[in-house]
């Protein structure tokens, strides 16, 4: 989902990052109040950032024939919600963009937008709705994880082809060949984004159920079974 | 049980990985000969796409500090993933060892209580 350095017109790379700065900085504010509050949640919340770190950092092949990474940032957001993940995919991206020259500081904005705001919100909803469904807490982790990981892509495909509308098909034209290339390829790597923010989550539910039900993820009944 | 769930998981994680290594079959080399490339990042493909979209698109900034190669960018991929699993482990470890020490202070405790009466 990385967008490469200066692969962006310059409107919209400067759109894009006024866009994701408002999210970023209230990231920050919200990880400082929530840590400030419960400083028995500082563990976990920085599992969440080492999920993110982890995930990104994998290329894993896809049926496409191509290469692409998982995003991590579903877990985190659940535990802290979206805004928090916010801050955190900055740092990742920001590392990426500045060592590897893998994405970029002027796609910065428009990268940090899909994978650590569109993401992680869309998780945070789709966990909230799934556990209104009453779906298993397993299934809900997964359903939420592996779609904010495919949502990022296609948000990335959004923005590629908002940028690049094709000359014949326009907007939708190109976003059908983006999405092509970033979508699809995501589909086998969100699922496997799924199951292991479920191993994850597995692991902090047995070790941490009293952080777990403070964020009210768990309730009691659901802590001792 | 819940061990069972994470071995399977992660199973099914080294599959969906694996799979694609042998369902993929490279393409036969093209008219000049040339071997076709699989497996390459999806993030040049894009890059490539908006070569055709947009011929005429300049790319206006370049990344600041490139890795002097393919091995340098592993290197740097490798420390990134490796950053975030040993935190990870880390938790775990202590996590365990915390589970640990509860029990055994749990254990003594009771036995406290019986060697009262």
């Amino acid at each position: 989902m990385h967008i490469m350095e200066g692969f962006l017109p310059i409107e919209h790379a400067v759109g894009w990052t006024i866009a994701s700065a408002p999210f970023v900085a209230y990231g920050i504010h919200a990880i400082k109040k929530r840590i400030a509050e419960n400083p028995e949640q500082r563990m976990l919340l920085g599992v969440a950032a080492a999920f993110t770190f982890v995930l990104s950092a994998l290329k894993l092949p896809s049926v496409t024939g191509s290469c692409s990474h998982p995003t991590g940032t579903g877990l985190g957001s659940i535990l802290f919600g979206p805004a928090a993940m916010a801050p955190i995919g900055l740092v990742v991206l920001l590392f990426q963009a500045l060592l590897l020259a893998h994405g970029g500081i002027t796609t910065l904005g428009a990268n940090v937008f899909s994978m650590a705001i569109i993401g992680p919100f869309a998780a945070f909803a789709l966990f909230r709705l799934a556990q209104k469904l009453r779906l298993s807490f397993a299934l809900s982790v997964f359903i939420a994880a592996s779609m904010a990981d495919l949502l990022t892509y296609v948000t990335t495909s959004l923005q590629l082809a908002w940028a690049f509308p094709d000359p014949v098909s326009g907007f939708a034209g190109s976003f059908v060949k983006f999405a092509g290339i970033f979508a699809i390829t995501q589909i086998p790597l969100a699922i496997s984004e799924g199951l292991l923010t479920v191993v994850i989550m597995n692991a902090i539910r047995r070790f941490n159920p009293q952080e777990l039900k403070a964020m009210k993820l768990v309730s009691r009944s659901e802590v001792n079974a | 049980m819940k061990r069972h769930q994470n071995l399977i998981l992660l199973i099914a994680v080294v599959l969906l990985a694996a799979l694609p290594l042998w369902l993929v079959q490279k393409p036969a080399p093209d008219a000049d000969g040339k071997q076709a490339e699989i497996f390459a990042g999806a993030d040049d493909q894009a890059k490539d796409l908006i070569g055709t979209i947009a011929p005429d698109y300049r790319q206006w900034f370049k990344p600041l500090l490139e890795p002097a190669s393919g091995e340098i960018a592993s290197l740097l991929f490798a420390l990134q993933a490796a950053l975030g699993a040993g935190f990870i482990g880390y938790y775990l470890g202590v996590s365990l060892t915390r589970e640990k020490m509860l029990r055994e202070f749990e254990k003594r405790d009771r036995e406290g209580e019986s060697g009262q009466c």
